[in-house]
């Protein structure tokens, strides 16, 4: 694809998804907030679409926005909070600070890697160089790329990963569990044994 | 400098201020999530210089926040019920 | 434990392979030998806690619980169970240790056959497998172990079945088994160290296996703390070996004894002397013999196993698994064979007057424990070990003897709800009439033990004293005359307590009681066949190893019998260098010089006479003894405990123990308490007070810090995200 093409979409993504920032932000409600991140989320999958993070932006977009997402949205319907437009910004003084301490990261993130500069990263977006990446992609195709470590180098965090997923399950189990009158125990098995996987 | 790694410090940026000046703790969440999503665009980037690796860290980023997810939200239900708000100025039980 | 059940299943890799010239000696399932038990265990216990948490339910609703009826009728699977558990993995791996006997018989096994299973530690230069040593000494002691205590599991089926704590019982035993076995299979030290620190574990636990009694509690504690001190020596002993040899491995500690180590060196001397303090301790010699008489607080079957047969035979064990480092410090062997002299005349004395029978059992065993490390200190290993073997034999036959008529006088005064004391031999007399067998047995056992021929004592006991005089020779030869002495006198004792002790539990007028007369009675089957094995061992036993001057004399049958000295042939690997290096300083010393002698033992006692003639002196003494006191016996006036007058004199002496404990008790017990009073009243006070104020100001300057604590998720979040920010900052070059 031409790079300047590629470029011109990268921009556009980019203003999409820091505007989409601001809204969740400043989003008057919850929902607003939400729907804001939802297309963050997107531009952002879209940017990993333009650096080669094929596999990446498609689970972006399917358990982010996909999942996490709608959990959240569930969540927010649940308790109601979807009419609440009242803005619950902290007051001016604070934000202030909070703008000042959050501009501050921002600002020596952006100064660290300035440093980067001549260790390959240099290059604007940093297409198409042919790089070693890019390679592989060609050998092992997208998903393969990514699947091959994660099965052999990576498969113990990965497995791990696995039972992480098992006790949030049964933890979110156990926290939002309404107290039943008689004790009934939780079942976190069955359910954790879906999410495990 | 990379284009994209701008992109990355600013997002992390927004999502630290959204940190700090809201009171809801759903949105408050939100922003943690853009936080960890501004993460996940730098190690992209740096993936491309430096192999594969970042991706698969992408990968785990996700996977815990997906397990961070449910588990918060389910603190937050429970908060919930008990104070019937989830404003986090109005309960002080981060203490002892 | 699990992964140490699954390795030891699948059998060991083999390191020291037997000499290719000979066939060679292929072990069979050794690693399930050791485990069998360490099963019985695992299920045993499982079903004694099943038990508890069943009892406990019940005394919680409020109900008796009773184990014997259960809840569905008939016997409660927690007690049927260990019945056939606990016997039966004894009895697969007596099985498995008699098929491995077997294949080592028909091999030709010269070297040890080591099979290592898994590296246990390996820290710098120390490295630690565990390994299975299999060779002649401890094939002797795996067959006693498991041959003795299966027929004690046998037994105590019977003996303790009324027992609420039946389930528990057996685990314990089983896993006293276990631990036993890693003792005498273990090929390194620190492996026979576990077995050794669990074989104490177990007699710990068994002892005060009616912890509910106070004074059998304290017995247990007794026993171990006692043990501790000996521990200690042994743990200098490994240190020191260590330091010397760099590896613990038996192998190779006795294939470079030799070579690193001096004759009659500090370093061996100041070695085989600490190892005496540990094995003095686990055998009960002096000084550390004091716990045994009060291990009889235990079920008499476990002092048949473990305070007779097995466990405080280990001392002796060891003395003879490190023969080398004995044989080459001369001052280690005579200290040895001193304190087994010393200890088998004393407790002798002791025995004499006692009249609750499982003390004199208690003593008897103490002094006959004196007698084997007599025979390793003179440097006769085999027939130490030979003795140790002899006396699993009659003295398990005696104990449990002793068992069944606890058994049947407690039943006796349970039905009659009486609270005289079962074990009292003023209470008994006459016995024979009511339990027949049990007498039979215990007689044979009593000659045996007496040195009477052809019982199984009298080779073995004999073959020591013989041996002690006959090492009369060297530098300490005064000293072994003194030795050989004290164990033909400690003998002719031996004779008298235990004749004494038949004669008050079976002859006589009884003194049980008119109405309690009629519930005495035979044990069972399950008691009495074990008892009838016993018998037929401690008559034939001592045959196997018969000298070459009386095999062909009419004491040994006149030739009649095939072999001569064949454990001794049988242990000769082992124990075949400590004897070569004996031989040796004494020649080199030229204390041989113009004697007769064989293998460094002379061919005469020290005042004449050669080995038949004091074999013969001996048992016709001991006989004259036994006949003299059972005659003299019958006129003796004995009265029922309630009824007998204190003692007197130096009967009382006797009685009392030479008030041994009491001196340990104002000598080490009370000083010890009165310091840690002391150290615990002002120097604790003191400690106290610094670490109370140091924790005061901690708190009060963390009540400071706690104020910073606001409980606000807003503020952590800001004083997080400043924080980060601070130290991009000043790491930002």
């Amino acid at each position: 694809m031409d790079i300047d093409l590629l470029s011109t979409a990268y921009s556009i993504l980019a203003v999409v998804a820091v505007g989409s920032a601001l809204g969740v932000v400043f989003g008057r409600s919850p929902v607003a907030s939400l729907l804001f991140m939802v297309s963050s989320l997107a531009s952002i999958a879209g940017i990993f679409v333009i650096l080669e993070a094929h596999f990446l932006a498609a689970i972006q977009v399917m358990v982010y926005a996909g999942a996490i997402m709608v959990l959240f949205l569930f969540v927010i319907m649940l308790l109601n909070l979807g009419h609440d437009y009242q803005q619950d910004l902290k007051g001016w003084a604070w934000s202030m600070v909070a703008l000042f301490v959050s501009g501050g990261i921002g600002g020596v993130l952006v100064q660290r890697f300035l440093d980067l500069r001549g260790t390959g990263l240099s290059l604007g977006l940093g297409l198409p160089n042919g790089n070693a990446l890019d390679r592989s992609i060609e050998e092992l195709g997208a998903l393969g790329v990514i699947a091959e470590p994660l099965y052999t180098t990576y498969v113990v965090p990965f497995e791990i990963t696995g039972i992480l997923l098992l006790v949030a399950i049964v933890g979110a189990l156990v926290l939002a569990k309404r107290n039943v009158e008689g004790g009934g125990t939780v079942d976190g098995g069955a359910a954790g044994g879906e999410g495990g996987r | 400098m990379n284009a994209v790694l701008a992109l990355s410090a600013v997002l992390f940026a927004i999502g630290t201020l959204g940190v700090l000046v809201r009171r809801n703790a759903i949105i408050m969440f939100l922003c943690i999530e853009l936080q960890l999503n501004a993460v996940n665009l730098a190690l992209v980037a740096f993936s491309r210089a430096h192999g594969i690796d970042g991706q698969i860290f992408v990968f785990f980023v996700m996977t815990v926040a997906a397990a961070e997810a449910a588990v918060g939200l389910a603190i937050i239900i429970a908060i919930f019920r008990h104070y019937e708000t989830v404003d986090v100025g109005s309960f002080n039980l981060l203490k002892w | 434990m699990a992964s140490a059940v699954v390795l030891l299943a699948q059998g060991g890799q083999e390191v020291v392979e037997g000499s290719a010239a000979h066939a060679s000696f292929d072990p069979l399932l050794p690693g399930l030998i050791v485990l069998l038990p360490l099963i019985g265990f695992l299920v045993n216990g499982a079903l004694a806690l099943s038990h508890a948490k069943k009892s406990a339910d019940a005394v919680r609703v409020g109900e008796e619980y009773d184990p014997h009826t259960g809840s569905g009728g008939g016997r409660d699977l927690t007690h049927t169970l260990p019945s056939w558990i606990g016997p039966g993995v004894m009895l697969g791996a007596f099985i498995l240790v008699l098929a491995n006997f077997a294949r080592m018989f028909g091999a030709d096994l010269h070297d040890p056959v080591v099979l290592e299973y898994w590296t246990w530690m390996a820290t710098g230069t120390l490295e630690v497998s565990v390994s299975l040593q299999l060779d002649p000494l401890s094939m002797i002691m795996m067959l006693v172990i498991t041959g003795v205590g299966f027929l004690i599991h046998v037994f105590s089926v019977g003996y303790m079945k009324d027992d609420v704590g039946y389930p528990r019982y057996f685990a314990y035993l089983n896993l006293f088994v276990f631990f036993m076995l890693v003792l005498v299979m273990g090929a390194n030290l620190p492996l026979l160290f576990v077995g050794w620190e669990g074989v104490g574990l177990c007699s710990y636990l068994l002892i005060g296996f009616w912890f509910g009694d106070r004074e059998k509690s304290d017995a247990g504690k007794k026993a171990f703390i006692v043990n501790r001190i000996g521990d200690f020596g042994f743990l200098i002993a490994m240190f020191l070996l260590f330091t010397v040899f760099g590896t613990l491995d038996f192998v190779a500690i006795n294939a470079g004894a030799e070579a690193s180590l001096v004759y009659g060196g500090a370093m061996v001397t100041a070695i085989t002397l600490f190892m005496l303090l540990g094995a003095s301790g686990k055998s009960a010699q002096i000084p550390l013999y004091v716990w045994l008489p009060d291990a009889m607080a235990g079920p008499t079957p476990v002092s048949a196993l473990i305070h007779a047969a097995t466990m405080v035979t280990a001392g002796v064990y060891l003395v003879a698994r490190t023969s080398v480092l004995f044989a080459l410090s001369p001052v280690g062997s005579v200290t040895v064979a001193g304190i087994g002299a010393a200890t088998a005349l004393f407790a002798a004395t002791i025995a004499l007057v006692q009249t609750d029978i499982k003390k004199v059992l208690a003593y008897s065993t103490v002094s006959q424990l004196g007698y084997m490390f007599l025979g390793v200190g003179v440097g006769a290993y085999a027939a130490g070990v030979f003795h140790l073997m002899t006396h699993a034999f009659f003295k398990a036959l005696l104990f449990l003897g002793s068992g069944a008529v606890i058994h049947s006088m407690h039943h006796a005064y349970h039905a009659t709800h009486s609270h005289e004391d079962a074990q009292d031999m003023r209470n008994m007399g006459g016995l024979r009439r009511y339990m027949p067998w049990t007498a039979l047995f215990m007689w044979i056992a009593t000659l045996a033990i007496a040195g009477i021929w052809p019982f199984a004592g009298f080779f073995s006991k004999d073959e020591i004293i013989w041996y002690a005089g006959a090492s009369a020779v060297g530098p300490f030869a005064p000293l072994y005359t003194v030795f050989w002495v004290v164990a033909l006198a400690a003998a002719m004792l031996t004779a008298f307590y235990m004749t004494r002790m038949m004669v008050m539990t079976f002859h006589g007028a009884n003194r049980t009681g008119e109405e309690e007369r009629g519930h005495l009675h035979e044990a069972p089957l399950t008691m009495t066949v074990p008892l009838s094995i016993l018998a037929f061992l401690s008559i034939f036993g001592g045959w196997i190893n018969v000298p070459e001057k009386i095999r062909t004399s009419f004491l040994g049958g006149g030739g009649a019998l095939p072999m001569s000295e064949w454990l001794h042939d049988w242990l000769d690997p082992v124990v075949h260098a400590a004897v070569v290096v004996r031989e040796e300083a004494l020649v080199a010393a030229g204390a041989l010089a113009g004697q007769e002698h064989h293998y460094g033992f002379l061919e005469h006692a020290p005042v004449g006479g050669g080995e038949l003639t004091w074999a013969l002196i001996s048992t016709l003494l001991a006989a004259a003894v036994v006949a003299g006191t059972f005659i003299l016996g019958a006129r003796w006036a004995i009265r029922p405990a309630k009824e007998s007058a204190p003692l007197a004199g130096v009967k009382k002496l006797l009685y009392d123990k030479w008030y041994v404990d009491e001196f340990y008790d104002a000598v080490v017990v009370k000083p010890i308490l009165g310091t840690s009073r002391f150290l615990w009243r002002w120097i604790d006070r003191g400690i106290d007070f610094v670490v109370g104020g140091v924790g005061g100001v901690t708190k009060g300057v963390g009540w400071v810090g706690s104020l910073v604590q606001t409980g606000s998720v807003n503020v952590y979040a800001f004083v997080l995200t400043a924080g980060v920010l601070v130290i991009l900052w000043f790491t930002r070059f």
